[in-house]
């Protein structure tokens, strides 16, 4: 099984060519990015100029240096989905979120990417919310899926919140 | 005892499989005779979520089955015995297709790199060498020489199938003739083109079949160790790799002195990090590397100079997924195959406005109206066939008028697409050829890794101008400027995604001209689709008055009481698209002018 352990990879990195972009991906998976210490590491590590490993993280669209929302949708603008008018879907998600490719909402819920075809084409139109694929979309279904979705997740953070709260206060009586 | 089968890969879960196969789970007595497994696509996307009930040689397998149809499957069949003849899609007696209503997408087809994708649970190895897996590892490594494999994959006639149709002996008998420290058998797994997904298909219902292609391959060109460059979006077809290579070494399959032969091979996965451009041998190459994927200069060759600069050979997963097949059934079988030029099978992922979507393995030869009409079930909704995309942003449109062409490697160039992976994306009325040639190309130029001027900024002015044609902004001569950017942006890059980017736009001036025309000279888009040149509609059926719209148009061209449907003034409307989405009923749509104006 591949280790995605970052702190792990990292220790066990002997020198082995070839290893810094599977680097690169474990951390981004343990930081959810790839912040500026990790990239410090690597390059301590693996003996790679800080400047060529950032020339790596830019060249591929897979790599963040910043922080994403608690969900992603990957909204899918390949061939099959372009002629199904995902375009439309994107103008509806861009506005309904108010923020663009790339983007991540103010209040940290959602981060928007666009991707090319994630095999699903009979299905077109297609998003992925975070591990879901969703198929046969139309503005208004979006629209829907996105409220619903920030609903549970404010929800779920107000719980969370409570719960620590409760935990935290000291025992009264 | 009957097995159950829940078709179990992305296509299937993303329409509800993983909520099919818990019902049927919870449903289940721990103490059933009866057998609750995974499989991969059986190709039918268009059905799934499907469930096959197996007994005996006897298959009956059922579509659309949501949790509830799942209930009555389990009550009636699984647990009665009697069939649900409404829901049955396809029936196979003795291997031989015997009925139920999808009967001619599968009977039309050959299939020969799908043969067990449906039919064995793919992380299951005993399953796979059930069905005869590994005996063509074994066959290579004990009774063949590494010659005589070349040589009979030679014989087969097999051309790669990443898209340039290069012949896989005459590949692996170049690699065959270097040497070096280590010599690398890798596998593009990138499948980077949108709108195909076979390769993925392949990977997540018959894993097996990859990794043996490539133990052959090592043993015929002298491999010692393998990589599968696969996509970052695929993480299934990831998971069951693993599995795969997993259980493949602990059979001695995969590892140090295979079978006794003293022949030793291991096989690595590399996640791809999402660059198109990566599927671009060279570039991969750089990508296992740890570089950015920018493609390398040729030649040096791959076989002589490939990963870390040793020798390489690398081909396409469908490729390798042909390989034991032909090991088992020799060449010549494989020959039988398709035409002369062009032998053997092709699976094509059948995409866009067509009836039925999903996976086809044909006979190499059978013209494009065998397969999307024949196979395919025609145009969605009944509408009229405009066009077929193949080869996606290296490829062209096929129009509907040369429907009787062949489909190989000889007669698809000829219309100026290309075979690619095997995708086809069908067009009907309501697409418009220039937004096509439009998205193609602001797919591949941002996909250029920039190292070439002409298609690093040749494409981004070829897409500057067919943005402006689209917007209603065309000018005399945007066809012409196109047509010559692109021939040299052909010319002067480096690799095949530059050399190959104006095909899209190219073939649709080819065959559409008359719609560039409409757009830069009338200012219309006839299909349509092109926001600045249609007519925004309310659909008075639909609209229930709740004024969304007209809260959102920045124009105030839409008025109407509530509760009451409303109507946009086109006159006034700026085409910006805001009422659409912000509509909860998905009540407006686009029309072409001419229609509104009726
Ligand atoms: C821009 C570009 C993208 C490519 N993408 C893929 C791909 O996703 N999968 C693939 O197998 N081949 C792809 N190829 C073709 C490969 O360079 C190579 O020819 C192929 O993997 C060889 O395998 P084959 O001989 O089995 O076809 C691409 C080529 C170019 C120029
Ligand atoms: S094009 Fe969207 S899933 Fe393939």
């Amino acid at each position: 099984m591949v280790s995605t352990d970052f702190s792990y990879r990292l220790w066990r990195h002997d020198g082995t060519p070839g290893e810094l972009i599977p680097l690169l991906q474990s951390a981004q998976e343990h930081f959810g990015y790839i912040p500026r210490r990790a990239i410090r590491y690597i390059s301590e590590v693996t003996k790679t100029p800080e400047s060529k490993i950032y020339g790596v993280i830019t060249f591929y669209s897979q790599f963040r240096l910043q922080p994403m929302g608690k969900n992603v949708i990957r909204l899918c603008t390949g061939t099959a989905c372009h002629v199904a008018n995902s375009g439309m879907l994107l103008d509806t998600l861009q506005d309904e979120l108010g923020v663009e490719v790339g983007g991540t909402t103010e209040d940290g819920v959602f981060t928007l990417f666009s991707v090319a075809c994630i095999g699903c084409c009979s299905l077109a139109p297609v998003m992925m919310v975070n591990d879901d694929t969703q198929g046969k979309l139309t503005p208004a279904a979006t629209r829907k899926i996105v409220r619903k979705i920030r609903r549970q997740t404010l929800a779920s953070e107000r719980q969370a919140q409570a719960t620590s709260d409760a935990e935290t206060a000291p025992a009264a009586d | 005892m009957r097995k159950i089968l829940v078709g179990m890969s992305t296509c299937g879960m993303s329409a509800g499989a993983k909520d099919t196969y818990a019902r049927l789970e919870s449903l289940l007595p721990a103490d059933s005779p009866h057998e609750l497994t995974i499989t991969g696509c059986i190709g039918m996307c268009f059905r799934e979520p499907l469930v096959e009930i197996r007994e005996g040689s006897t298959r009956t397998i059922y579509g659309d089955v949501d949790p509830a149809r799942a209930e009555e499957i389990f009550e009636k069949h699984i647990q009665g015995g009697q069939e649900i003849p409404e829901y049955i899609i396809y029936k196979i007696e003795d291997d031989q297709p015997t009925g139920g209503q999808e009967l001619n997408f599968l009977a039309g087809q050959q299939r020969i790199v799908l043969r067990n994708c449906g039919l064995i649970n793919p992380e299951s190895i005993d399953d796979y060498e059930a069905r005869g897996g590994y005996q063509a590892t074994r066959k290579a490594i004990a009774e063949m020489e590494p010659t005589q494999i070349i040589e009979e994959m030679k014989t087969s006639g097999l051309r790669g199938r990443g898209g340039a149709g290069f012949p896989t002996g005459l590949k692996w008998s170049f690699a065959a003739g270097y040497d070096g420290e280590a010599k690398y058998v890798v596998c593009n797994a990138d499948e980077g083109d949108p709108g195909a997904f076979m390769d993925r298909s392949v990977l997540e219902g018959d894993p097996h079949a990859v990794l043996e292609g490539m133990i052959i391959c090592a043993r015929a060109i002298g491999g010692t160790h393998g990589y599968i460059y696969c996509r970052a979006e695929y993480p299934l077809a990831i998971h069951r790799l693993e599995l795969a290579i997993e259980a493949a070494r602990e059979r001695g399959y995969l590892g140090p002195d295979i079978m006794g032969s003293g022949f030793s091979f291991d096989i690595s996965i590399k996640q791809g990090a999402g660059a198109f451009v990566c599927g671009e041998e060279t570039a991969l190459f750089a990508s296992i590397e740890g570089e950015r994927g920018m493609p390398r200069i040729r030649p040096p060759f791959p076989a002589e100079s490939g990963v870390f600069g040793q020798p390489t050979n690398n081909n396409n997963v469908e490729t390798y997924a042909n390989v034991p097949w032909i090991i088992n059934n020799g060449g010549q079988a494989y020959r039988a195959f398709g035409t002369e030029k062009s032998p053997g099978t092709k699976v094509f992922a059948l995409a866009g406005k067509i009836a039925k979507g999903g996976l086809a393995e044909v006979p190499m030869g059978m013209t494009i109206e065998e397969i999307l009409f024949g196979i395919g079930g025609g145009i969605k909704d009944g509408r009229e066939f405009k066009a077929v995309q193949m080869g996606g942003p290296s490829g062209g449109c096929i129009p509907a008028a040369l429907k009787q062409t062949p489909v190989d490697f000889e007669n698809i160039p000829k219309t100026g697409a290309i075979m690619g992976s095997g995708g086809m994306v069908v067009m009907d009325d309501t697409t418009c050829m220039v937004d096509m040639a439009r998205f193609f190309l602001t797919f591949t130029q941002d996909e250029s890794c920039g190292k070439c001027t002409f298609c690093r900024i040749g494409t981004l002015r070829m897409l500057e101008i067919l943005e402006r044609i689209t917007r209603g902004e065309g000018q005399p001569g945007d066809v012409e400027a196109l047509t010559e950017l692109g021939g040299r942006i052909k010319e002067a890059s480096l690799c095949g995604l530059g050399q190959t980017a104006p095909n899209p736009v190219l073939s649709t001036i080819r065959y559409y001209m008359d719609e560039f025309k409409a757009h830069i000279e009338d200012h219309s888009c006839p299909a349509g689709n092109c926001p600045a040149l249609v007519d925004f509609v309310i659909d008075p059926e639909k609209c229930n008055g709740c004024s969304a719209c007209a809260k959102n148009c920045p124009v105030e061209a839409i008025s109407g009481t509530l509760k009451h449907p409303f109507v946009i003034d086109t006159e006034a409307c700026v085409q910006c698209g805001k009422c659409i989405t912000s509509c909860s009923f998905d009540a407006i749509f686009k029309t072409g002018k001419k229609v509104a104006a009726r």
